[in-house]
């Protein structure tokens, strides 16, 4: 990772130095490559060398197709053989206020003004629609930002025929068809413009000169921002928060000063601001962002910080907690062990930077914002850093922090039994293992696009692709909610295999780390065994394909009893099940609903 | 005041950076055909990354007048003295 693509970025020195920064980031290791096509309203080109640095920033080599100036339209609705020989995953739709085409004149009557925004959008949309149609990619959008200039005045943001007010209908209109569709995610130029400030955004030079829709010191801005919804979009989007506590979630430090000598609540400036702070954070918690401690500090000293009237943050909002004198490289990499996810998903807040610098250099993966040492600033910096970006919520992830804290309380049950299966037996669980069924698409293609410890061929799919796969006679497809006594796990596996005459050649299957050893892999395989011999099929093929992450794994079909066929010199292994064997480890312990 | 030399050195730098190339050497009868990699966008880049080094900015008539260093070292003198 380089810090200078990191918020907030400099933008003159990623302009002049990007060729030497793309140099040194490809030297750095492996990358994901995506097909992303920009189909522009203005010059791209700029654009996408900025792209390109945010998205290896991040592990994702992108392969471009770019439009020609300001043929989005022709580009996406008419027949295009380049363009479909390329097949994108991605198109990213380039195009700013300077492409709007039917803004209401100055005598045009309401009903006038809303024909416009009709036609307006409905060009836009059929753009989504063909590009849909044709290539079952993922959209991404730029809304509008607001007019250069509004000749109305103040008037033109509520008068129907001012631009402002037409703008602000259209950025309604396209935020509802994204909130409604599958595959089409907004950029939000609307609120970046303001944040840059549209005074600086307009920069009519750089329009006339190069046909720039905005000055390119806004460039960096806007990719880091496209970047963004394009690492969301592969699940590769921070999941957990590491904080540290003294001087970052209060003033001062508790070991030292005692509850009653930190500062947070509203005494002082200073308490408000690790209040605020303390809010955005909670905040996070409640989308779904895992919280942990990592703190220099007596266990004891560390948790009564959280007992102050006026924390916000409470011990239980924390899915692991390290309070110790250990380097904090350590306490991260336990962190990340003991939730079960990817170092790389980890961003570690603290406000010394000896620590910042000891993690950055020791687990190169964990993301460590530059936090400063000023508290006033730390929202800004996480939040404009777009570290846990996401394309959706879903009630998994609004639900996510009990999950944690339910396997909290399940890691001090497990010690009361015999033996594992007592304990087991003991938790209750039921499961649903069902076909692809139409609510759970989404939650299905997030699961499938994140999981990466816990799946043996890591392979991606769109959610055309799985809608597609759902509704195919060729196919069977599981998912397996999980159930048990503390609590709803929601969907966390999925398995997809391919029918061809009577083999079934699994090309999915993955699981939730967070419900690992509940013998929840053997009840999915149960299910998939009667499903394929109810279609007469009479082996399962299984694959392997190892990762740097899912080493977890590379026994499973081993252990599920298959036999080994082939073993390739790539490290991938190829397996085999007779179905008309008896099931070998066929004990689960879940109540199965189908 | 800055000398001529010193802001040959300068744009030599910016020239560097952007082409990524230190080998890039640089005359007042340098131009961009010299150069392969300076194409319209480097030329972008270049005019920005000059703008910015120097706290100048260009007018569009000023743009149109650049056709070797020499004419862009004139104008940056110029323009800093100003």
């Amino acid at each position: 990772m380089d810090s200078r693509l990191q918020y907030p970025f400099n933008p003159h020195e990623l302009l002049r130095k990007k060729k030497a920064i793309r140099r040194a980031l490809l030297d750095q290791g492996e990358f994901e490559e995506k097909r992303i096509a920009i189909l522009g309203g203005s010059t791209s080109a700029e654009i996408r060398d900025m792209l390109e640095l945010f998205l290896l920033n991040v592990g994702i080599r992108p392969v471009f197709y770019e439009s020609e100036y300001n043929r989005f339209y022709e580009d996406a609705v008419f027949d295009n053989p380049q363009l479909d020989q390329f097949a994108p995953e991605i198109v990213y739709i380039h195009t700013t206020t300077v492409n709007i085409r039917h803004s209401p004149s100055l005598s045009a009557t309401p009903q006038e003004a809303d024909e416009a925004l009709q036609q307006e959008f409905g060009r836009f949309r059929s753009v989504w629609e063909q590009l849909s149609a044709k290539y079952s990619c993922s959209i991404i959008q730029n809304n509008f930002e607001p007019p250069h200039c509004r000749i109305l005045g103040n008037l033109d943001c509520y008068d129907h025929r001012g631009l402002t007010r037409f703008i602000s209908e259209l950025n309604r209109l396209f935020s509802e068809a994204a909130s409604n569709s599958k595959n089409l995610y907004i950029n939000d130029i609307n609120y970046l413009s303001a944040w840059f400030g549209l005074e600086r955004w307009y920069d009519k030079q750089f329009w006339y000169s190069y046909k720039y829709a905005m000055n390119c010191e806004a460039i960096p801005l806007l990719a880091h921002s496209v970047a963004a919804i394009v690492r969301a979009l592969y699940g590769k989007s921070g999941k957990c928060l590491v904080l540290d506590l003294d001087n970052t979630l209060w003033g001062g430090v508790i070991g030292d000063e005692g509850l009653g000598g930190i500062r947070i609540g509203s005494e002082s400036a200073e308490a408000e601001a690790y209040s605020g702070f303390q809010q955005y954070v909670k905040g996070l918690n409640e989308r779904g962002i895992l919280l942990a401690v990592s703190s220099k500090n007596e266990t004891d000293a560390a948790k009564e910080g959280f007992s102050h009237q006026d924390s916000i943050l409470s011990l239980t909002d924390f899915s692991s907690f390290r309070a110790n004198w250990e380097p904090k490289s350590e306490n991260v990499r336990e962190i990340a062990k003991e939730l079960n996810i990817g170092i790389d998903s980890l961003v570690f807040v603290d406000d010394n930077p000896v620590e910042r610098e000891l993690v950055r250099s020791q687990e190169p993966e964990v993301t460590v914002p530059e936090m400063g040492d000023n508290i006033a600033g730390y929202i800004n910096l996480l939040d404009k850093g777009l570290y846990f970006e996401t394309v959706s919520l879903s009630g998994d992830d609004l639900q996510r922090g009990s999950f944690y804290a339910s396997s909290r309380a399940l890691a001090s049950e497990e010690k009361k039994f015999a033996t594992y299966d007592d304990f087991l037996s003991s938790l209750h669980m039921t499961a649903e293992i069902r076909p692809f069924s139409p609510d759970y698409l989404d939650r299905i293609t997030q699961l499938v696009n994140k999981t990466n410890q816990f799946n043996l061929t890591t392979r991606r799919y769109s959610i055309a692709e799985i809608a597609a796969i759902s509704l195919d006679s060729n196919y069977i497809t599981l998912y397996g909610r999980l159930r048990d006594k503390f609590g709803d796990h929601g969907l966390i596996s999925v398995i997809i295999g391919r029918q061809d005459k009577d083999r079934l050649h699994i090309e999915t299957w993955l699981m939730s780390c967070r419900v690992l050893k509940r013998s929840m892999e053997t009840a999915m395989f149960d299910a998939l065994s009667r499903s394929a011999r109810m279609k007469g099929i009479n082996s399962l093929l299984g694959y392997y394909i190892p990762t740097p992450k899912n080493g977890m794994v590379c026994n499973h079909y081993r252990n599920m009893g298959f036999e080994s066929v082939e073993n390739s010199e790539d490290g991938a292994t190829f397996w085999q099940f007779d179905l008309n064997d008896a099931l070998k480890n066929s004990i689960f312990f879940i109540e199965v609903e189908s | 005041m800055i000398s001529e030399e010193m802001i040959l050195d300068k744009f030599t730098q910016i020239l560097r950076d952007v082409l990524d190339n230190d080998t890039v050497e640089v005359s007042r009868e340098t131009t961009a055909a010299d150069y392969p990699d300076w194409d319209s966008l480097a030329h972008i880049n270049i005019i920005v990354a000059i703008e910015n080094q120097f706290g100048i900015k260009f007018n569009l008539t000023e743009m149109k007048g650049f056709h070797t260093v020499g004419d862009m070292l004139d104008r940056i003198k110029s323009k800093i003295r100003s």
